[in-house]
């Protein structure tokens, strides 16, 4: 690095900006100071890019998504391929700039701030907040919230790895609840072009879970799994966050007892909640609909924020499920409930976490005593 | 013989330059160093001033806490200088080696008529008695504890480690002796690779032996501890290395303080890696014919990959140490090398790379971090997966960071040393000194506890 970025320089207040790009380029030339004088290969810009790659798929589908979607708005039919992601395309980069910008923005200057080198944290944050906000959000408002989310979510308590809620997820609650008329109902999920209306007979473009009753019935199961219904821009295609799920599995970098944990306490619930009659809906479409999928494998699994031992993974997966359907049986106010679910869990998860250890160590002493 | 001890969990490196099977010399340095540094819990007195005779078991340097306790000189000469640092902190002293040795005789005894009183006596006296390291922390053994027990490890399992089968192999008879003397204070539990068929060591007696099988650090001493007999509050445990043991065996069946050993000289910057016999202190310099003309390059180890200390060029093999590494150091940048989906000359045991392709494949490692530090991310199940302990790694070591005493005693301070973590920090993808957490929560238990 050149001296005038280092300590005393004249430029030093760029210093962190200027590291973060220099060993995006390189892997640096620092060496071991002490203890294991050699290391593994891995470091955590090549984790979190994977996460990136293996939700590139339902970000790319999300983009055709919304093309099609407003297609079908404008009374179009068929599948227009490159036509529908360009239009995709240009409705979702406007939301990935402000994302980006405004996130790691706040995260250069806040490490600057520390003295500290910039942490890759926000490269998947920033990814996956798009993909779950509705395509028409004002972009004002996603800046605001993505501020909210990375100083309120994370920077205040050290930044990445010390943070307790998903900073995407915080970005998503904060928008709900400050403008919900933008985030629920069935006018939000469909992009318009200034001017435009829906013209296509009868269409709704709420998404399948804020219909009631047979109407969700509306969209099928493959629709449902193949993603053609409208929604946040990448949760809707439950295959493409399907391959992504394989990826991260097989890397290890997602942990598969959240994942199935989350998709069993799912199905019991939504299995009851059928049974006793309070929905018509069977146990396993529960898992296609709205951000399930999306929040499963990519949400729930965020290692800072899920629990880290791995019987409290267990146990937060399965309450992660239960607690999605729950709320979607019981309040009709809120069809999604995935989002909260998601949020509670992480507040839970160090308690979870707690009790885990210390039956371990309740368990250790008496084995020790017992030798 | 007990059944086999399986240990799933750790993590082999797989890392070129393991030495030969042959030993390629046998010296005696012209200069040998004392260092208090390698026996941590020692506070030095000076016993000697330059010029001074010495032979080969005189007293150097003793303990100012309990002035039994010798370090001793490994050869006999005359003391050329004393190395003293900072505050004139004693850091070495350097002896000049006779031509022809000439040993200080301690008389030949029968330890298994001995008292444990007079075993004590005779390992303080001639100075062996700092090879055993009391657990928990890891420190210089107290004369005046009784310890529960006693364990050796008969193997390493480090990366590139001295093959004990081959340098110790042979002195069957001395570690026999070695057994029947520290019997007479605690038990004595050796452990064995199970992997060795007819290992030399399991037809040892005295003691009760353990096998082991698994990947590194199964050959770590507290790894087996915590498997045979876990150290519980208020318990103490001696431990010593093997070469130790065969030292005191030597000690009472010929009298004298005779510490030569075969040191593994290893690493991948390492010129044709093989066996040296030598006394501990010998300057890093007289290996010389082991690393090219570039030593400003090269990391000089005294010990493994993973815990061994960095002495440099001008440092000495440590007291209880029998290897030597000998690594570049990884200065060079790497373009884009972290999103590069090969990476093919590096090892990682992350599915994102591909090195679980080529298991058999030894790569030619550097000490580059191959990354910047962070805070943890990853869960405590990707490091547990290379410790074979009833422990939470990350639990334990953010415990250390927050210098949290009563957590650091529930996830088990007492049962570890940095080096039984090192496979952890070894595959960390957020580049924390992990051994450096776990000794600093140490030195403050110390500090605490006293």
């Amino acid at each position: 690095m050149n001296k005038i970025f280092e300590k005393g320089g004249k430029l030093y207040w760029l210093h962190s900006t200027v590291d973060a790009f220099e060993t995006f380029l390189h892997v640096p030339g620092t060496v071991t100071l002490k203890g294991s004088h050699v290391r593994d290969a891995i470091d955590l810009k090549r984790l979190l890019i994977l996460v990136v790659i293996a939700a590139a798929p339902a970000a790319l589908f999300g983009m055709w998504n919304v093309g099609y979607q407003h297609g079908l708005a404008m009374g179009q039919t068929g599948v227009h391929i490159l036509e529908y992601f360009w239009f995709g395309f240009l409705k979702v980069l406007p939301l990935y700039l402000v994302s980006y910008i405004v996130g790691l923005g706040i995260e250069f200057a806040s490490s600057q701030i520390r003295g500290e080198e910039v942490s890759e944290g926000y490269l998947v944050s920033g990814f996956f907040i798009p993909l779950i906000v509705p395509v028409d959000i004002p972009l004002w408002m996603l800046a605001v919230a993505v501020a909210f989310a990375v100083i309120f979510g994370k920077e205040v308590f050290g930044g990445t790895g010390m943070n307790i809620w998903n900073p995407a997820l915080l970005t998503r609650a904060f928008l709900f609840f400050s403008y919900p008329n933008y985030m629920s109902g069935s006018d939000c999920w469909i992009a318009f072009k200034k001017g435009e209306t829906a013209v296509a007979d009868a269409f709704t473009g709420a998404t399948p879970l804020a219909l009631d009753g047979p109407a969700q019935y509306g969209t099928g199961f493959w629709d449902l799994f193949i993603g053609t219904v409208p929604g946040s821009v990448g949760e809707t295609s439950v295959i493409a966050i399907l391959l992504g799920a394989i990826l991260l599995l097989w890397t290890g970098i997602a942990s598969w007892k959240i994942m199935c944990g989350s998709v069993l306490g799912a199905l019991v619930v939504g299995w009851i909640g059928n049974a006793a009659g309070i929905t018509d809906i069977p146990c396993y479409m529960q898992l296609l609909y709205g951000g399930f999928a999306f929040g499963t494998v990519f949400m729930a699994t965020d290692p800072v924020t899920s629990c880290q031992t791995e019987c409290g993974k267990w146990i937060f997966g399965i309450l992660i499920g239960m607690l999605c359907i729950t709320v979607r049986l019981f309040n009709p106010g809120y069809a999604e409930g995935m989002m909260l679910a998601i949020l509670l869990l992480n507040t839970f998860a160090p308690l979870i976490d707690h009790c885990v250890v210390s039956a371990h160590i309740n368990r250790r002493e008496r084995k020790l005593k017992a030798a | 013989m007990s059944e086999i001890i399986v240990l799933k969990k750790g993590l082999d490196v797989p890392v070129k330059g393991s030495a030969d099977l042959r030993v390629s010399k046998s010296m005696t340095p012209a200069t040998v160093a004392v260092r208090p540094d390698d026996v941590k819990g020692l506070l030095p007195r000076l016993l000697v001033k330059e010029g001074d005779r010495v032979l080969c078991g005189s007293p150097v340097i003793a303990d100012k806490k309990n002035p039994e306790i010798l370090l001793t000189a490994p050869v006999s000469g005359s003391v050329k200088e004393i190395v003293r640092g900072e505050k004139r902190k004693l850091l070495a002293v350097l002896i000049e080696a006779d031509d022809t040795q000439e040993f200080v005789d301690f008389g030949v005894s029968n330890p298994a008529a001995l008292s444990a009183d007079e075993v004590k006596a005779a390992l303080l006296g001639s100075g062996l008695w700092p090879m055993l390291v009391q657990r928990p922390y890891g420190i210089l053994a107290d004369p005046a504890a009784t310890p529960k027990a006693v364990f050796v490890s008969a193997f390493n399992s480090g990366p590139l480690a001295a093959d004990t089968e081959f340098t110790l192999g042979s002195q069957v008879a001395f570690i026999q002796k070695g057994i029947e003397a520290l019997a007479r204070i605690a038990p004595v539990h050796v452990s064995l690779d199970a992997s060795v068929k007819d290992s030399a060591f399991s037809r040892l007696t005295g003691c009760t032996l353990h096998l082991f099988r698994g990947k590194h650090p199964a050959g770590n001493v507290g790894v087996q501890i915590s498997h045979i007999s876990p150290i519980r509050k208020g318990e103490t445990v001696w431990t010593l290395p093997l070469h130790g043991l065969a030292a005191i065996g030597k000690l009472f069946a010929t009298g004298r303080y005779n510490v030569r050993r075969l040191v593994a000289v290893t690493g991948p910057a390492a010129i044709e890696p093989s066996y040296v016999e030598t006394v501990p202190g010998t300057p890093v310099k007289c290996f010389a014919p082991f690393y090219g003309n570039t030593p400003e390059l090269d990391r000089f180890i005294s010990g493994d990959l993973l815990s061994g200390a960095n002495v440099g060029e001008d440092g000495f093999l440590g007291w209880r140490d029998d290897q030597i590494t000998i690594i570049h150091e990884g200065t060079e940048k790497e373009f884009i090398g972290w999103i590069r989906p090969l990476r093919w000359k590096q090892f990682s045991t992350d599915r994102s790379y591909f090195s679980w392709l080529t298991p058999w494949r030894k790569y030619d490692m550097t000490t580059n971090l191959h990354g910047g530090p962070r805070p943890f991310l990853m869960n405590d199940g990707y490091y547990a997966k290379v410790l074979p302990m009833d422990i939470y790694p990350v639990f334990l070591a953010k415990a250390c960071l927050a210098g949290d005493i009563d957590k650091m005693e529930k996830f088990g301070i007492y049962e570890v040393l940095p080096e039984d973590l090192a496979t952890c920090e070894f595959v960390d993808p957020s580049k924390i000194y992990i051994q450096d957490c776990i000794a600093k929560g140490i030195d403050l238990m110390l500090k605490e506890m006293a």
